[in-house]
């Protein structure tokens, strides 16, 4: 990738970040970071395409300890499991066989997989040695006749957060496009105008994309895909036709959102499906960009249904957790949307984090939290553990790298980031929600890991 | 023994190996209040470190020198030395672990000399131990890369017996002990307190036993390990009585060590199963002058009964291995110690284990490797890492997790392999493994076609006695 393409892609107009001063993200400090690289973030935005097979080019740490290692789910496919790497050795380095390697490899998946299409990722070697990674997507494409798709994303060209980018990019440049949707059986939906729409950044975890996607099926809206969870690759390729499109929880690709608006005129909005009131905003916003009035009417009763439906299900589950004090520490998006998610299930935010949320983000946590929201920008697990004793924190929502801080330092603890096992979209997703923070909050291992042993107290 | 048949395709599918920086860091992480930092990418940190902290569920120490465009290109000392620096300043550690990865390696950087520029730009930080390792990803795996670091702790930080002078054996009572990358936390504890019931003191390199065994301690955070082998403790190694050398793929580091000290090494294969336990049991009563504890004895003699309970289930079991080398061979000794047999068995990278695996060939590959000789071999047992847990759904197969890394269960690291009572409850879990399948190595039902059918029956009014009686309808 040239330098020019990388500097374009952190300039993101469609992003409030994106100012002069902070284009993109800061150059990380030697001895003092944390986080993936770019290839981290490329194969992160495009592993849940299921009917793929991932080949990461590259020595054995990129793909050795990365494969298999994601909460996604697919509903049939489970190729995107079966970690690929070309493993270069020493000898491929020196005497340049690397390209040789991948074009074999290529081969050896289409051959022994049949996939719907291969994604190469590129890493640092390869990218630092110069392997012509394009030109051997392209000429495997043209042997096999299969897609082979670049994504080049070595990890030194920069943060987790740019790989998301380059991966939507090269969804954008090499794959949306490339083929019509399949037309709606009319008989499916009687009487109903089925509209085509899109989700970006839903990456499924735990499943929780299936909380969803009924109610999209009930709505009379057909999801043309999902990038990425449980995607399959033909589904990808039809995401031009989507007539509204839903960034779901995270800037990351926030460039697809924009491209397929600048080339195809597809309106789009940002949302969340965390939360009783963000999951009904969420339809509601679909509803207004295809501008159906029916399809307003269809949500509007949707919501109410399942809004009564899931509150007489909540009421025992907020009478315990009702005052509950939350500390949350996560990105961007998820900082204003869990928020809401945890107010409606009558617990206290005292805190949020907000080193990777944008101005946007914070005018919304002001609008959630009143003015006098106390945000934390130092994720550090010392400031994070400061914070929970200043102000009596309950429980600890963070992502999976400070779950072992919280623990060593007694102090409960859910996961809300991609590692998680547990489903917390939509309506039904809240439950999920409730019942995983009291099992945590509720805990009476707490009290025995804070208590000293006979002896000690002196008894 | 074994041939090492080589890799004979391009592409990797379901990797086995796990890289050599990552094995390096393990062996940094055994040392107390320490940190590695990898230079390279920050991914290559980011990836190590997940893994890492899903097998020993512990917040793990790691840095990175975050390579950048800029860095890759126009050259990286200047990350190292102020990584280096950042750490010191914050955490004031008692040792750094430097460790190269595949892209500072194929750069070109030279981090001995960005080490020693440090040392002279940062002289305020000369009492924090430095140690750089090369550990390039692209060649070796989890346990060189270990070994190597090893290696590397025993030559940079252990002083030479002419400048020190320290005297093999002036401390009768301490035993030096290294350990391989393939004793888990749970396995080192155990051999410390075997070491200690023959009133030796055991000063074990690395101690992840110490560090990395899952206790909470008193301090809510700590950005350091909070255990392991103290780094003033390697000064002293030159004057204990001898080496005890754990794992194949550590003799080198033992080499070094007495190259340095003139302390006498002990050589062991592995510590797993019956022959290998009476070899350490013997050599440590001999060394410390001690008989073997009675207690010992006894649970000798309890391993003996679990061989001869166990060996109805594990006796000829096919077992298919996919494992670090030093695990392939102590493993491979112990089953076949039982009558099982290895029909499969796969390594990641080279290691000195391998030329005495009793084995006809030990495959270097990837899982994908380990399901098709299982399938070839007929195996009915699989043993490996926890990516082997889909292979073995597919192959409606029981798996005994071992190695690294095990991140679909609870407690792996602390495992017990080693000893008598640990080989004794491998065994017993082997065993139930084979014995919770049971059911479907059963002979088939057999119908036969001429037996009488229920179905046919018809009820007769009587018989000459009065009772009631059935006869097949003609």
């Amino acid at each position: 990738m040239q330098p020019k393409d990388i500097a374009a892609l952190l300039d993101e107009p469609a992003c409030a970040h994106n100012k002069k001063d902070k284009s993109g993200c800061a150059k990380p400090k030697p001895g003092a970071t944390a986080g993936g690289c770019a290839f981290d973030g490329a194969q992160i935005a495009l592993l849940p395409i299921a009917d793929v097979a991932h080949i990461v080019h590259g020595p054995i740490a990129c793909a050795g300890s990365s494969w298999d290692n994601r909460g996604t789910r697919s509903s049939g496919p489970t190729l995107y499991k079966i970690g690929m790497t070309t493993d270069l050795t020493e000898q491929d380095i020196i005497m340049g066989r690397g390209e040789k390697r991948l074009l074999h490899s290529i081969k050896q998946a289409i051959d022994g997989h049949a996939p719907a299409a291969v994604f190469v990722y590129n890493t640092c070697v390869p990218a630092l040695i110069g392997d012509d990674v394009e030109a051997v997507c392209k000429a495997a494409s043209e042997m096999w006749g299969v897609p082979v798709v670049p994504v080049d994303g070595a990890g030194f060209y920069g943060t987790k957060n740019l790989g998301n980018r380059i991966a939507g990019e090269a969804m954008v440049r090499h794959v949306i496009g490339t083929r019509e949707p399949e037309p709606v059986d009319p008989s499916l939906m009687p009487g109903v105008t089925v509209h085509d729409v899109a989700l970006i950044g839903e990456y499924n975890i735990a499943g929780e994309l299936w909380h969803v996607s009924p109610l999209f099926d009930e709505l009379g809206l057909r999801v043309l895909a999902t990038l990425s969870g449980d995607a399959r690759f033909h589904e990808i390729q039809t995401m031009h036709r989507s007539q509204a499109n839903m960034m779901v929880c995270s800037k990351a690709m926030l460039n697809v959102a924009r491209k397929l608006h600048e080339q195809y005129v597809t309106p789009w909005f940002e949302g969340s499906f965390y939360g009783v009131r963000d999951t009904s905003h969420a339809l509601r916003e679909f509803a207004r960009l295809l501008g159906d009035s029916a399809l307003a009417n269809r949500t509007e009763a949707l919501i109410a249904r399942e809004e009564a439906r899931i509150d007489a299900l909540l009421v025992p589950w907020r009478e315990r957790l009702r005052g509950k004090r939350a500390l949350l520490y996560t990105g961007g998006v998820k900082s204003w949307s869990v928020i809401s998610a945890l107010q409606d299930l009558g617990m206290e935010v005292v805190a949020t984090g907000t080193k990777k949320s944008t101005e946007e983000d914070k005018a919304r946590i002001r609008e959630l939290m009143g003015d006098e929201a106390r945000m934390l920008e130092d994720g550090s697990p010392r400031a994070l553990l400061d914070t929970v004793r200043d102000y009596q924190v309950d429980v600890l929502i963070a992502g999976g790298r400070n779950m072992y801080t919280a623990i060593k330092a007694r102090v409960p603890f859910l996961d809300i980031n991609q590692e998680r096992e547990y489903a917390y979209a939509g309506y039904q997703g809240m439950l999920e929600l409730a019942r995983q923070l009291t099992r945590t909050i509720e805990s009476p291992v707490w009290q025995a890991a804070r208590r000293a042993a006979p002896w000690q107290r002196g008894e | 023994m074994a041939k090492l048949s080589k890799r004979n395709k391009a592409l990797s599918e379901m990797p086995l190996k796990v890289s050599a920086p990552l094995g390096g860091a393990l062996a940094i992480l055994g040392l107390h209040r320490a940190i590695p930092m990898l230079h390279g990418s920050q991914g290559c940190t980011a990836f190590a470190k997940v893994m890492t902290v899903r097998h020993f569920r512990e917040p793990i120490p790691l840095q990175t020198t975050a390579m950048d465009q800029v860095g890759t290109v126009m050259g990286a000392d200047a990350y190292v030395v102020e990584g280096l620096k950042t750490i010191c300043d914050k955490q004031q550690p008692d040792c750094i672990g430097v460790l190269t990865t595949g892209l500072s390696e194929t750069q070109g950087s030279d981090i001995h000399r960005t080490v020693k520029e440090f040392r002279q730009r940062h002289p305020e930080h000369a009492g924090v131990a430095v140690v750089a390792v090369n550990t390039p990803d692209f060649s070796g795996g989890l346990e060189s890369g270990f070994a190597d670091t090893v290696k590397a702790l025993i030559e940079q930080l252990v002083p030479d017996r002419n400048e020190s002078h320290t005297e093999p054996g002036r401390r009768q009572r301490q035993l030096n002990v290294l350990v391989s990358s393939a004793l888990t936390p749970g396995d080192i504890e155990v051999l410390r307190e075997l070491i200690e019931q023959f009133e030796l003191r055991p000063l074990i390199v690395p101690d992840l036993a110490d560090s990395l065994d899952g206790h909470l301690p008193e301090n809510d955070f700590n950005p350091l390990t909070i255990g392991g082998t103290a780094v003033e403790e390697l000064a002293l190694m030159g004057d204990s009585l001898a080496t005890l050398v754990i794992g194949p793929s550590l003799y080198p580091a033992a080499q070094a060590l007495y190259d340095k000290t003139g302390v006498p090494n002990y050589y062991f294969d592995s510590l797993l199963g019956l022959d290998p336990m009476d070899n350490l049991v013997h050599t440590l009563s001999q060394l410390a002058e001690r008989p073997v504890p009675a207690r010992l004895e006894r649970q000798r003699a309890q391993l003996q009964d679990a061989m001869l309970d166990c060996h109805f289930m594990l006796g000829q079991q096919r077992v298919a291995l996919a494992a670090e080398p030093d695990e392939i061979l102590a493993m491979t000794r112990f089953l076949q110690a039982q009558g099982a047999e290895v029909v499969a068995a796969v390594t990641s990278s080279r290691g000195p284990a391998l030329e005495s695996v009793p084995l006809q060939a030990v495959k270097l590959g990837d899982l994908a490797d380990l399901q098709q000789l299982a399938q070839e071999g007929d195996a009915q047992l699989l043993m490996g890492n926890s990516h082997l847990a889909n292979i073995a759904e597919a192959m409606a197969l029981p798996l005994q997790r071992m190695g690294f890394p095990q991140y679909d269960l609870v407690g792996g690291y602390q495992r017990t392999w080693i000893g008598y009572r640990g080989a004794r409850q491998l065994l017993f879990d082997l065993a139930n493994l084979v014995l919770a399948e049971h059911g479907k190595h059963e002979v088939r039902p057999y119908q036969p076609r001429l037996r009488q059918q229920a179905a046919d029956l018809t009820v007769h009014s009587g018989d000459r006695h009065g009772h009631a009686t059935t006869t097949a309808r003609a």
